[in-house]
This record gives structure tokens, C-alpha cells and sequence, in this order.
């Protein structure tokens, strides 16, 4: 199936992605493509299959609510594009 | 150098560490050899990232005091690369993206940790497409890495870096990640040795996530002998990974050397169809007649929801690349647009800036996928026929012990050839990606030319058995030397 412009717009909105305008026409030619690619599974029988939720059929591990790391706050934030005082900036959300 | 020391590079490295602990040379001597042809070479082929000379030699003087006062690691002194996915603390880890060009780890991934601990010698990190999302390397941020059997074409991908520094002796180890071929589609376009283990038999953690119920850990080595010898180092139990497996690691190296006697080898008959180039299939067939010769009996198999894998992954590994990838914000780590007015802008235009083209479809298609009023069709229904493909598998394995055939559909293709039509690049990983999506270990092994380019031999078996791959693969390598062949520049 052909998805539309407008479509292709929405998911990149959804996935917090800008779009160039000069970008925007490939995006819809090939994930139109990929789209009609993975329909194909549609006609796939699969009555009373249980959907795979890990290949190995392991359940989750748990450990227990225990502190285990330091304060690592400077070694972490010093990946950060921009703090102050330990505190992550963002533009302002509250006028 | 002592004359003994000469060709270091053309060694594996069981040869090497034999070398090591003979005294033939000094661990410092071979860093230095393989740092000069780093230096010679890595940049025509853009293999590397980041070259760690300085941390290497240091690390190698360290290991050559170790062995003088006769305490050395299992891996000391040896050589290797790790693919750039890998965090390595104090050392840039970009995953090919410009999301991360500047992003430094506060820690090793554990696979890094092993590596170091077992005295493994770090001399760099390998290029790989943008978050390991490709085939053909053509996706990283650092440009296309080159296939050193001819440099107009492509290593392979996403583990392009190091297959293709692994095949032009700029070292004789690497790390990759595998998440539908990462490591053996490379492998197999290099005339290397690629082995993707089972899901969760290596630790993720500290690994770049990019589909984590595919995601896995392995090496390109140039023997099988060199993929048992690392893998019993990496593999095994870490608390880290919440989908790491508490299994015993068995010694890798104990079995390779067994007749494959008693061995059922299982031939797929779709594996053979019009998708796999002639020559290409002569070579595998050729490489079965080995496998029988060495007391192997081959017998026909059937995977019928082969030809739904490719599609299924491409719903799959989509999704959960839309979900790991919401981390990368602008905020915490990674690029961040300037002069971004309020927060959705900042996310939309770090995103949009700092993420590639093929980076952003997968993401889309992702989100796509998930989303209202389709997630029961697509996601739901990809679970679905994943759970057949994995019973498919589970069925063959009840008659065979291994399953063989081709690892590529054709040899390295043109770098540019594949780049306009994302269905034809995926279409790449058909016979690998079935391992992926029911989490079997799966292993390349260079299997003859086609054109003057190397092509690759595909072996798959339950999980945990990657003792009898290795034992398989290693048997076809006592009798042929497909794997020793080297690119003639690079001898």
C-alpha cells in the first residue's frame, strides 16, 4: 500500500523526527515501499498461534530493590549538551 | 624485531598466542607491527573510527611484564578491535552516528570488560553502519568502509569496520554485533570467519541497543579455532543483562578437532532457489561434499515460512528500534539542535539532524507499526509468524544437528549498487536473519570465490550448540584454505 504525504508526516510527528522538506518525498517513496513489502504477511495463516515474546521462551528475571550504583551524576552529565547546577537545561516549558 | 617476529599479521590469533608465550616476540613488538599497518592502511579502507595507540601500547608493555613475571591472562598480549557499538569507557563510542559523535562512556560494555580483563589488547574501534542498521556499511556517518578483496565494493555491513580490518591483516580479531546477518553477511563478503552466538549467551549490556530480542554479541576472527579461543571469554552469566542466559560456558576448543562422524547436516531446499547466485551455490555445494567427505551425512529439510523471514524481521527489528531509539533527546546525551524555541522542536530537530536516512525509515516504519489501529496487523502478526519460523527450526533440529548453505545471496556487491531501493539491501540478510528472529547461534565460513571475491558458508544449529558449529566449521578448515586466503594488497 501507498502511504500519503500527510501519513508520512503524522508518523515522523509520533516518532519526534523533523523532516528537510527536500527529505520528505524519498520518505514516502520508500516507506510506501517497505509498507507493501511487510503486508505480505497479512495472508500468513496464523489461527491460534501464540505471538513470540522471546525466542528462548525465557521469563523475565527480576533482582531485588537494592542501591547498587554511587552518585554518578557528573560522570553521567558530562555527556550532556547542557546542565547547571546538576540540573538537565531544556527550553522553557512554562512561561 | 627478531626474524621470527616477521608477518606477524598474516598469524591467527591461536598462532599468535603460541608465539607470545614461546618468547618469539613480545607483545609491544606485535602492537607496533599491527599499528603500522593501521596507519598504512586504515584510512583508504575506513575501517577504524578511532585508532587507541597510546592506550595500546601501554596496554601491551603491561602484558609483556605480566608474562615476564609468568602470570599472564588467557588473551594476553593479543590484538583486537572492537566494533564501535561497544561502549568503552574514556574512548568515543559513536555507533556510526552523528546522534553520538562526541559521546564518551562512563563505562566498559561487559564484552569490552572480558576482553580487557582476559588481556586483550584494544587497538581501536570499527566503523559499522549508522546503529548497525545495514548491510552494507554505506549507512555510518564516517562514510562507507571498502572491501579490501576490491575496494569499490562493500565489506558487508553493519559489521563492515571489522570484517573488512580482520581481512586486510590490520588485525586478526574483531567484535561484532549481529542482529539479522551484522557479523556473517560481513563475514562472508570478507573471507572471514563470523559466529553469532545464541540469544543471550554473550552479555548486552553496555552494547548500543538496536533490536534487543535480536541484538547479539560475536566475533570476525580468521579460523573458527580464533572464535572458540574469544568466545570463551566473552560468553557467559552477567546480572547487567537482563536477557542474559545462566548457562555453564563449556571449553569451545575441547571438541574442534572431532571427525564430523555421525554429523547430520541438514540442506535447505528453498536455500538453493533462483535468489542464490549459480556460482554461489556451486561453492556451497562444494563445501557439503567436504563436510560429507570428513563423515558428515547430508539430508533435505524444510523451513516453510523461510520466505516470510525477511518481511517478518522488517516489521520486528523496526519496532524495537522506534522504542530504543526514543532515548537519543537532545537532553541527556547525544546532538542537540541550537536554538530550539520549546521542547517538541528540540526533540524533532536533535532527532531529524542527528540520525541518517536509513536511520529515520526503520524508526518510521517503527512507529508505524505500533501504532493505533495497526499494531494487531503488523506487530502482533509478526510475532506470530516468528513463533512459526521458530518452530520451523525447532522441527528441522529434531532430524538434523546442523543446518547448511549459503551465508550471502551473491559476493560483495558495489558500494552504491543497493542504496536506492531499501527492499533489495534488506533482501541481502534472506538466509541469515531466520538464526536471528528464533535467537540460534549461526556461523560463516569463507567457502571458495566467485570473480576473485570470497563467499561464505552458513551454518545454524539449536541453541548452546556453538561448540558444534565450531567443531564443524574448524573441520572444513583443516581440509580446505579458503580462510588463509589474504587480499593480494594486503599480504
Amino acid at each position: 500500500m501507498s502511504l500519503s504525504k500527510e501519513q508520512v508526516q503524522h508518523i515522523a510527528t509520533l516518532a519526534r523526527l523533523s523532516l528537510a522538506d527536500d527529505e520528505a518525498g524519498d520518505v514516502v517513496d520508500k516507506l510506501s515501499r517497505i509498507v507493501a513489502f511487510v503486508d505480505q504477511l497479512k495472508t500468513a495463516p496464523t489461527d491460534n498461534v501464540i505471538p513470540m515474546a522471546h525466542p528462548l521462551n525465557q521469563t523475565q528475571r527480576l533482582r531485588a530493590d537494592e542501591v547498587t550504583e554511587g552518585d554518578e551524576r557528573e560522570r553521567i552529565q558530562a555527556n550532556a549538551p547542557a546542565v547547571s547546577d546538576g540540573l538537565y537545561l531544556v527550553p522553557k516549558v512554562l512561561e | 624485531m627478531s626474524p621470527s617476529a616477521a608477518n606477524l599479521h598474516l598469524r591467527t590469533l591461536t598462532e599468535l598466542a603460541q608465539g607470545l608465550a614461546a618468547g618469539e616476540f613480545t607483545a609491544r613488538e606485535l602492537t607496533e607491527s599491527l599499528l603500522a599497518r593501521i596507519a598504512a592502511h586504515g584510512e583508504a579502507l575506513n575501517a577504524f573510527v578511532t585508532v587507541t595507540a597510546d592506550s595500546a601500547l601501554e596496554a601491551a608493555a603491561a602484558a609483556d611484564r605480566a608474562r615476564a613475571a609468568q602470570n599472564p591472562a588467557p588473551l594476553a598480549g593479543l590484538p583486537i578491535v572492537h566494533k564501535d557499538i561497544f561502549c568503552t569507557a574514556g574512548v568515543r563510542t559513536t555507533c556510526g552516528s552523528r546522534m553520538l559523535d562526541n559521546f564518551v562512556s562512563p563505562y566498559d560494555a561487559t564484552v569490552v570488560e572480558k576482553l580487557s580483563r582476559a588481556g586483550a589488547i584494544m587497538l581501536g574501534k570499527s566503523n559499522m553502519d549508522e546503529f548497525a542498521m545495514g548491510s552494507s556499511n554505506e549507512t555510518s556517518y564516517y562514510g562507507p568502509v571498502r572491501n579490501p578483496w576490491d575496494a569499490a565494493r562493500s565489506p558487508g555491513g553493519s559489521s563492515g569496520g571489522s570484517s573488512a580490518a580482520v581481512a586486510a591483516r590490520l588485525v586478526p580479531a574483531a567484535t561484532g554485533t549481529d542482529t539479522g546477518g551484522s557479523i556473517r553477511q560481513p563475514a562472508a563478503l570478507t573471507g572471514t570467519v563470523g559466529l553469532k552466538p545464541t540469544y543471550g549467551r554473550v552479555s548486552r549490556h553496555g552494547m548500543i541497543a538496536f533490536a534487543s530480542s535480536l541484538d547479539q554479541a560475536g566475533t570476525i576472527t580468521r579460523s573458527a579455532a580464533d572464535a572458540a579461543l574469544l568466545l570463551g571469554v566473552m560468553a557467559g552469566f552477567d546480572a547487567r543483562d537482563s536477557t542474559s542466559v545462566d548457562e555453564p560456558v563449556p571449553d569451545y576448543r575441547a571438541g574442534l578437532d572431532k571427525p564430523l562422524a555421525g554429523l547430520r547436516v541438514g540442506i535447505v531446499r528453498q536455500h538453493f532457489d533462483a535468489g542464490l547466485d549459480a556460482a554461489n551455490a556451486a561453492r556451497v555445494r562444494a563445501a557439503l561434499a567436504v563436510l560429507e567427505a570428513d563423515g558428515a551425512t547430508l539430508r533435505e529439510v524444510d523451513l516453510p515460512h523461510l520466505d516470510l523471514s525477511v518481511p517478518t524481521y522488517y516489521v520486528v527489528a523496526p519496532a524495537e528500534c522506534s522504542s530504543n531509539m526514543s532515548r537519543f533527546d537532545g537532553v541527556r546525551f547525544g546532538h542537540r539542535a541550537e536554538g530550539a524555541k520549546d521542547l517538541m522542536e528540540l526533540y524533532c530537530r536533535s532527532r531529524g539532524e542527528g540520525f541518517g536516512a536509513e536511520v529515520k525509515r526503520r524508526i518510521m516504519t517503527g512507529t508505524y507499526v505500533l501504532s493505533a489501529g495497526y499494531y494487531d496487523a503488523y506487530y502482533l502478526q509478526a510475532q506470530k509468524v516468528r513463533q512459526l519460523i521458530a518452530a520451523d527450526f525447532q522441527a528441522a533440529f529434531a532430524d538434523v544437528d546442523v543446518i547448511a548453505g549459503p551465508t550471502a545471496p551473491t559476493p560483495a556487491f558495489l558500494l552504491g549498487d543497493k542504496t536506492d531501493d531499501p527492499i533489495t539491501m534488506y533482501l541481502n540478510d534472506i538466509y541469515t536473519i531466520g538464526a536471528n528472529l528464533a535467537g540460534l547461534p549461526a556461523l560463516s565460513t569463507p567457502c571458495g570465490f566467485v570473480n576473485r571475491l570470497p563467499v561464505g558458508l552458513h551454518l545454524v544449529a539449536a541453541p548452546f550448540r556453538e561448540a558444534l558449529l565450531l567443531n564443524c566449521a574448524h573441520r572444513y578448515q583443516q581440509h580446505t584454505d579458503w580462510h588463509r586466503q589474504c587480499p593480494e594488497a594486503y599480504s
